[in-house]
């Protein structure tokens, strides 16, 4: 029996009535990752309540974030914004003594049109500390969007190469033409390569590794583990994300800082590490090794999971842009992938993830799932009530819900902040993916799959 | 401007949403950018809620920012007029719709000529009001819409109903144990042989408020929300109200004695079927409460005269200081609130009760408050029961705002005769036992941790030389912080810098004599 499979992908567009966090929760990740910084959240009680609420236990621990919380006089701009936030940041800087204070515009400051960005050099050359600003509001964002807009803020302050490709170039044959026969130093013959995206740093020095074992060396992350590391950049310079949200950084980082993008497939599930890994070698002229060996035996130690999900299908309700690339690694896997909702779509940016996309399907004899951006909830929980999934991806506004009317969830943010990268995190996808179906079969034989009364 | 880290209650939309989801069959559209519906996630999370809360988004982006909300809003609206046929819609703004001072009332009107469901607008400012206060509001004022309307309409039935009943106002989504609360209302109201006419908003239907009128009286469990719909029903409609909290036996008793009032008054005029409930008050209290027996009991007694903070809403924080002074004998150093709109009624109160009262929504005051006053059990909110994970003081939790371990699946009501056993069980648990009290009094304790200053002030601590400091380690941990005050206390007043043995017990002499 022959399968017709549709080839062409198509992205629609709905109403964007969905439920997703506000881009303001990058502060909890980005605190921790960056370790001198300290973040200024510009906004309201509302954005303070989120906050606090979402990040749950995090608030107690004297977090390096917090909240300059506008009154009414801030915004009828009754009191003087610049000094209002100068006493501020002079207190943080007595209190925490911050390498770096980054301000989160919020939609507040957007609507009564706080000049963050013009206050903040004057503010800066004032107290001494750099102040970065990242308008991550959510007039404009999704979620991990957030991240996007304090990279791209950030990228501005990276240092320019010490000298530049060519120069390096130069210098390296007349080294080459002295020492000829000895054996070349990792690193120093290719261009240097900066990787972006937020991560563990365990996470980050699994994929710095699995390039070293290309020959190829990592020069620097952005963001680094302190503000006072960040990579140089500059003409030359090759960069390459890890997450498919930062397309703002992107262009930040080719249009102002001048570098050169390595459009690949983003770094989740063994098949996208390797793509992305292939996708890289060739840049600096390395032949990959292993690659196919290495892919092939993290999906043998998948197989008790993938046994698991094999034929199941999933729905993605979408609210963090990490959508397409697990969509692709769970169809990989076997699954039937019915929609992928996804807050907004950077065909550009994510062109490489898009085609795995488009091949995996391909490969597996399965249709190109529609692509659903800017999706409506209301309409979405009326197509999940007709596919009936085996399991939806979605947000913690549905998740409880869905689960007494009989389908199974897994919450959507969890795959934010777990470790999905690399090669050696492709099980800790699926243990996120398959923990309801494997609830579902502990409680099998409870009976009573839907609980509400109809 | 002001740094801000952690506050008690939330922005006012959030109250809207809690009188709008917590009524049956009402819909809220707020007027919000991406990311503002954090509302559904808590009440998905932490109430468990298995229905899809019925509060929306009309998203608020760039482009309404460039050129209005202009059809948007009204589209929303009729859509979900079209696809839920819920009875009412209320329209609710944020912070943000706010300043961007669009019409809204405009979208309100418009839509009402073509909707099937009623549809108002919250009437709330969110630079004013908190949630707590916006949560009044809006109950009051979906109150007033629907018996205004009736009025209008002349479907007038004002006649009472024929045997004592009540309304019960207050209860709400989110509450704190406010479930619970309602089930021991309802049981108690039922041994009093007193008819429900109705519960708002928790579970109430919009298209019966007319008939709230029809009650003899109303019951305001928690003054922070309720208390302005009781109001206008006494204005509007001489309907009297009790807003005691019955919580604990003293006040329960005084709530019951109210109602009696309020049952004779009304039923003087029809028959003679005058009610005494004082032999349900003195059953209740003896046996039915274990309360007041655990009162006289020998366990109790090793309470007698410790310290300890109360912190919360007005109503819990004022109930818990008069249950700890009166019906335990506990001494409470300082009772505070972070309702600071109600904050002469909080001290009226407490007045009497307390050493000191605090009232502020910083919670970094209230940390100090607590570090300084150094108590040995601490009864506030999730917020202070984390201060006392890092000052090492136990803490049992009374108040919003809450945490999901607050919404317990078991029966745990605050209010009424069993609320007083749960009560007195929270706070027993919060002290160490007596007897591991005494033993580790008389051995030294059996922990020989190193001992690392846990004050939160900044200042400079004096020096203690190694033998003090291994004396101080033998002093069993929950008395240890205090000795260790009030030695650096004892030393400062007499300009000594280096702590030695001898200061310390001439120290501990000093405070005896």
């Amino acid at each position: 029996m022959s399968v017709k499979i549709d080839e062409t992908l198509i992205v629609e567009c709905e109403t964007g009535n969905y439920h997703t966090f506000c881009p303001i929760s990058c502060v909890s990740w980005l605190y921790q990752k960056i370790e001198d910084s300290f973040f200024l959240v510009v906004g309201t009680k509302t954005c303070g309540y989120f906050l606090q609420n979402a990040l749950g236990v995090m608030i107690f621990a004297e977090p390096r974030y917090a909240m300059a919380e506008l009154e009414e006089g801030d915004i009828s701009a009754q009191l003087n914004d610049y000094e209002g936030l100068k006493k501020l940041c002079i207190r943080i800087r007595k209190d925490r003594d911050p390498s770096v204070i980054i301000w989160i515009g919020t939609c507040t400051t957007e609507i009564i049109k706080m000049d963050l960005e013009g206050m903040a050099p004057k503010l800066e050359w004032e107290i001494g500390i750099p102040i970065l600003v990242a308008r991550a509001n959510g007039l404009d964002y999704a979620f991990t969007q957030g991240e996007d807009t304090v990279l791209a803020a950030m990228a501005h302050r990276c240092p320019e190469p010490e000298f530049s490709v060519r120069e390096r170039k130069e210098t390296i044959q007349n080294f080459l033409t002295f020492h000829s026969g000895k054996k070349e130093e990792l690193g120093e013959n290719h261009p240097s390569l900066v990787l972006f995206g937020s991560l563990p740093s365990n996470v980050a020095s699994q994929l710095n590794l699995e390039l070293k074992r290309q020959s190829i060396k990592v020069s620097g992350w952005l963001p680094a583990q302190k503000y006072t590391d960040l990579p140089s950049l500059g003409d030359g310079v090759y960069v390459c994300g890890v997450h498919p949200f930062l397309s703002r950084t992107a262009t930040t980082l080719i249009r102002r800082e001048k570098c050169q993008l390595i459009a690949a497939p983003f770094p989740i599930g063994p098949d996208g590490t390797r793509a992305w890994i292939e996708k890289i070698c060739p840049v600096f002229g390395v032949e990959p090794q292993g690659l196919e060996e290495r892919e092939e035996r993290i999906w043998e130690s998948l197989k008790d999971y993938l046994d698991l999900v094999h034929g199941k299908s999933v729905f993605f309700m979408g609210d963090n842009l990490l959508e397409v690339s697990l969509a692709r690694f769970l169809i990989r896997c076997g699954m039937i992938v019915h929609e992928i909702g996804i807050p907004y779509m950077d065909k550009r940016y994510q062109t490489a993830e898009l085609s795995l996309l488009q091949d995996t399907c391909i490969k597996m004899c399965v249709p190109i799932p529609r692509i659903v951006e800017k999706p409506d909830n209301s309409n979405q929980i009326r197509r999940i009530r007709e596919l009936q999934p085996d399991l939806a991806i979605t947000g913690m506004a549905h998740a409880n819900p869905l689960e007494a009317r009989g389908i199974s969830t897994k919450w959507s943010v969890e795959f934010t902040f777990a470790q999905i990268h690399g090669f050696a995190n492709a099980r800790d996808v699926l243990e996120l993916v398959t923990r309801p179906l494997r609830r579902q079969k502990n409680l099998e034989d409870l009976g009573r799959t839907t609980l509400v009364r109809k | 401007m002001k740094l801000a880290y952690w506050m008690y209650a939330g922005p006012a939309h959030i109250g809207t949403l809690r009188v709008a989801s917590s009524f049956k069959n009402v819909h809220a559209i707020m007027h919000a950018p991406l990311g503002d519906d954090y509302f559904n996630v808590m009440r998905s999370m932490l109430e468990r809620e298995r229905d899809f809360t019925a509060a929306t988004a009309s998203i608020v982006d760039r482009h309404v920012l460039a050129r209005g909300s202009q059809e948007r809003v009204v589209d929303n609206i009729l859509r979900k007029d079209k696809e839920e046929h819920p009875d009412l819609i209320i329209l609710t703004p944020t912070c943000t719709s706010s300043i961007l001072q669009e019409d809204l009332q405009n979208f309100v009107n418009r839509a009402s000529i073509i909707s099937d469901s009623d549809i108002i607008f919250a009437d709330v400012d969110h630079y004013q009001v908190n949630e707590i206060q916006a949560a009044d509001r809006t109950l009051e004022q979906v109150v007033r819409y629907y018996l205004d309307r009736c009025h209008r309409q002349e479907k007038w039935d004002q006649f009472l109903t024929d045997a004592p009943s009540v309304n019960i106002i207050g209860i709400f989504t989110l509450g704190f144990h406010n479930q619970h609360d309602c089930r021991e209302l309802r049981r108690l109201l039922r041994d009093l042989d007193i008819q429900i006419n109705q519960i708002i908003p928790e579970g109430g239907s919009v298209e019966d408020l007319q008939n709230l009128p029809k009650a003899w009286f109303n019951l305001i469990p928690y003054r922070e929300v309720g208390l302005m719909t009781a109001v206008y029903l006494n204005k509007e409609y001489g309907m009297p109200y009790i807003s005691i909290a019955p919580m604990g036996a003293v006040d329960m008793a005084e709530w019951i004695r109210q109602i009696q009032k309020n049952v004779n008054t009304f039923t003087l005029s029809s028959s003679n079927k005058r009610v005494d409930y004082e032999p349900y008050i003195d059953g209740q209290t003896r046996f039915v409460s274990q309360a007041a027996w655990f009162s006289r009991s020998i366990d109790c007694q090793n309470l007698t005269g410790k310290e300890t903070v109360v912190f919360g809403d007005t109503t819990h924080a004022a109930s818990i200081t008069k249950i700890l002074v009166r019906e335990m004998g506990i001494r409470v150093s300082c009772a505070g609130t972070y309702c600071k709109h109600d904050a002469e009624w909080f001290k009226e109160q407490i007045q009497g009760f307390c050493d000191e009262i605090l009232i502020t929504d910083d919670h970094a005051e209230v940390g100090d408050m607590i570090a300084h006053m150094g108590p040995s059990a601490i009864f506030g909110t999730q917020m202070e029961r984390h201060i006392g994970k890092r000052l090492d003081i136990p803490c049992g939790v009374i108040s919003a705002p809450v945490h999901i371990q607050n919404f317990p699946l078991g029966y745990r009501p605050f209010l009424g005769y069993e609320g007083t056993n749960q009560i007195a069980d929270l706070i027993y648990n919060s002290f160490a036992l007596g007897m591991e009290d005494h033993l580790l009094d008389i051995f030294g304790g059996h922990d020989t941790k190193e001992i690392i200053s846990k004050s939160l002030s900044t200042d400079i601590g004096l020096i203690w030389d190694p033998e003090s400091r291994l004396e101080l380690s033998k002093i069993p941990r929950f008395a240890r912080e205090k000795v260790e005050r009030n030695t650096e206390k004892f030393a400062r007043q007499r300009g000594i810098e280096t702590i030695t043995v001898e200061v310390m017990y001439a120290a501990k002499e000093a405070l005896n004599t």
